[in-house]
């Protein structure tokens, strides 16, 4: 089973570079952004996962010691907080310049918005 | 002057959001453009300040919260001073610059607060002792600048910021895969332990390490836009504003890119060759293929931005070649010149570079155009910018006795001691090239005779001259002063670099040091 989530979170990051190196539609490669963020918050998660682990939350009575050996590990999951608010922004922001771009050529195709050289 | 440290970051991101919500009171929103400079001036000066305090009292670690030795560590060491003072400096000049250029757009209270916002985040990049703070900062910094790019809103500007917006999730995304490989394997994210976890483990030449640093190299070099990861900083950097120009090709992939390329092969994964062979051959590659597409160019702030992929490579290759001298268990004093080369070539390129982005934006405002087969007879027409823009030239031309020369001359020397003669004269040879290429400039915008274009042309507003004048001055003393620079700023920047590296080094290599 933990081995099929790592296919997953791989296969969901080939799934996402796919979306940004090969596609031509703006809103499939924000897509694509949006998916390549789910892949590595699945991996980083998957990190501090331990099978059949406790919430790391110190129950009373309970020593930090025997805590720290039955608990997930809490830090990738506050890693995946600031993470997941980061793809928000970047989302938001990617979303924000489809529109205005939307408005100044009147396709969502990269291949019709070439004015750059590269 | 623990205290402090933390102000560095704090001072720019509390004044940017203080610029966003006081911008709308009616009675401050006058003041809050006096909000930017001021901001910045304190910021060098901290800078500065830290710079000299420290010269007796040594590296400052600060823990945020006093969370010893689990929380959030902001190192202070030679590097990130060298750092600090770059970036403030660069960005005291190009927001004074931009006191009067942002006049033609609406929303500058914007402008200043993502300007803040991104100075925050390099200082931030700099300053941070662990993985994933790093990260984030570089990601702060990221953002504010895909939305300094497209600050214009005009459809190539658009364009540009979506390109580069695209890759720049691209690295991040590798960035955070390889720090998430890391933290699994050592269970830290703090650089230095995660260093002596790989090295007491023995962990250098693991697979797992392996994918790391090639996550993190490749998505590192990409924010630094090395051949061939370069395409889109000839689209981004032009399009922004001339003082964001300034800021992306000036500070911007220095901090987040070539900065934090040099932390991690140095200080984290241990300067092995297999490290030293990517970024020497990075390096060469950039600093020969960025000249090659420089010199075709016509647009005026095209052409410096593909200097600065040439340039960088420079600063990358001898990096590179310090790590090989470092990983062969070579002479440390090899290695120490072949850093001070690159840091100092680091220090210079974010002067010069700015400075003559500064003086193009200058150019673009009074003839309306980029392109440099419009302009002409400039000299007598705008003295000032004229005066700086040359300045600017020289130094990245490699003219002595301007800071350039003496920084590119080191390299040279260190590539030939470090026994790559070959490389040296690449260097050489890329030297000269970028001299002829700013011969054209010269001719064809400031000599000559004047068109259409340049007929109406005139001096742009004091701000701006103030702007490009502190970095003109910077350029000459920084070549002047070039022995007193290396002993306050340089040297404790090399060393730390280099101690870093033994010490991640010695127990990987087995004793080589």
């Amino acid at each position: 089973m933990g081995i099929a989530v790592y296919v997953l979170a791989f296969g969901l990051l080939l799934i996402g570079v796919y979306a940004l190196v090969a596609k031509k539609n703006i809103v499939r490669i924000i897509i694509g952004i949006a998916i390549l963020g789910y892949a590595v918050n699945l991996l980083l998660v998957l990190v501090g996962y331990r099978h059949g682990g406790t919430p790391p939350i110190l129950a009373d009575g309970q020593t930090s010691a025997d805590l720290a050996a039955r608990s997930v590990d809490p830090l990738p999951q506050a890693m995946v907080l600031t993470s997941i608010v980061i793809g928000l922004s970047v989302t938001a922001l990617a979303v924000a310049l489809a529109i205005r771009l939307y408005d100044k050529y009147g396709t969502f195709d990269m291949n019709d918005i070439r004015n750059l050289r590269g | 002057m623990t205290e402090m440290v933390p102000l560095l970051v704090g001072i720019p991101l509390g004044a940017a959001f203080l610029i966003a919500i006081l911008s709308h009171v009616k009675v401050t929103s006058r003041l809050t453009e006096l909000f930017a400079p001021i901001a910045m001036a304190a910021n060098l000066a901290l800078g500065v300040w830290i710079c000299i305090a420290s010269q007796s009292g040594g590296d400052t670690i600060v823990w945020a919260g006093q969370w010893k030795p689990i929380g959030i560590e902001l190192v202070c060491d030679g590097l990130a001073r060298l750092m600090v003072v770059t970036i403030n400096l660069v960005a005291l000049a190009a927001i004074i610059f931009s006191a009067s250029y942002m006049k033609r757009f609406t929303t500058v209270w914007l402008f200043n607060s993502l300007f803040l916002l991104m100075t925050g985040a390099m200082n931030g990049v700099v300053l941070a002792g662990d993985l994933f703070n790093m990260y984030v900062f570089i990601e702060i910094a990221a953002i504010a600048s895909y939305g300094l790019v497209a600050f214009g809103t005009e459809s190539e500007e658009l364009e540009a910021a979506f390109k580069y917006l695209v890759l720049g999730v691209l690295a991040s995304t590798f960035i955070l895969i390889g720090i998430t490989v890391l933290y699994s394997l050592t269970g830290q994210l703090n650089m230095a332990r995660v260093a002596d976890i790989i090295s007491a483990r023995q962990l250098a030449h693991s697979p797992a390490v392996m994918l790391a640093a090639a996550c993190l190299l490749g998505g590192l070099a990409l924010k630094s836009a090395m051949v061939p990861f370069h395409a889109w900083l000839p689209d981004a950097h032009p399009s922004a504003p001339a003082p964001i120009s300034a800021m992306l090709s000036g500070v911007l992939i220095k901090a987040a890119g070539v900065y934090a390329l040099a932390r991690i092969v140095f200080g984290v994964l241990g300067a092995s060759e297999y490290y030293a062979n990517v970024l020497i051959v990075l390096g060469t590659i950039s600093m020969v293929a960025g000249v090659f597409l420089a010199i075709g160019q016509w647009d005026f702030k095209r052409l410096l931005a593909y200097h600065s992929i040439s340039q960088m490579g420079y600063v990358v290759l001898s990096l590179g070649v310090a790590a090989a001298v470092v990983a062969g268990g070579g002479n440390r004093s090899v290695a120490s010149l072949c850093l001070l080369g690159g840091l100092f070539h680091m220090f210079n390129h974010a002067t010069f570079k700015s400075l003559l982005f500064l003086s193009s934006g200058s150019i673009e405002q009074a003839t309306g155009t980029r392109n440099l087969k419009e302009m002409g007879g400039l000299a007598r027409r705008m003295p000032i910018t004229s005066f700086c823009c040359r300045i600017g030239a020289l130094s990245i031309a490699g003219v002595p006795p301007f800071n350039g020369f003496f920084s590119k001359l080191i390299i040279i020397v260190a590539l030939v001691v470090a026994g790559y003669p070959v490389l040296a004269f690449l260097a050489a040879l890329v030297a000269l090239l970028t001299l002829l290429s700013f011969v054209k400039v010269q001719r064809y915008a400031l000599e000559g005779p004047v068109s259409s274009r340049t007929q109406s042309a005139r001096e742009s507003a004091w701000p701006m001259g103030v702007g490009m004048v502190v970095l003109a001055v910077v350029c000459i003393l920084a070549g002047l002063a070039i022995l007193p620079l290396k002993q306050y700023l340089f040297d404790p920047a090399d060393k730390a670099l280099l101690n870093s590296a033994i010490s991640a080094g010695r127990l990987a290599l087995g004793g080589a040091q």
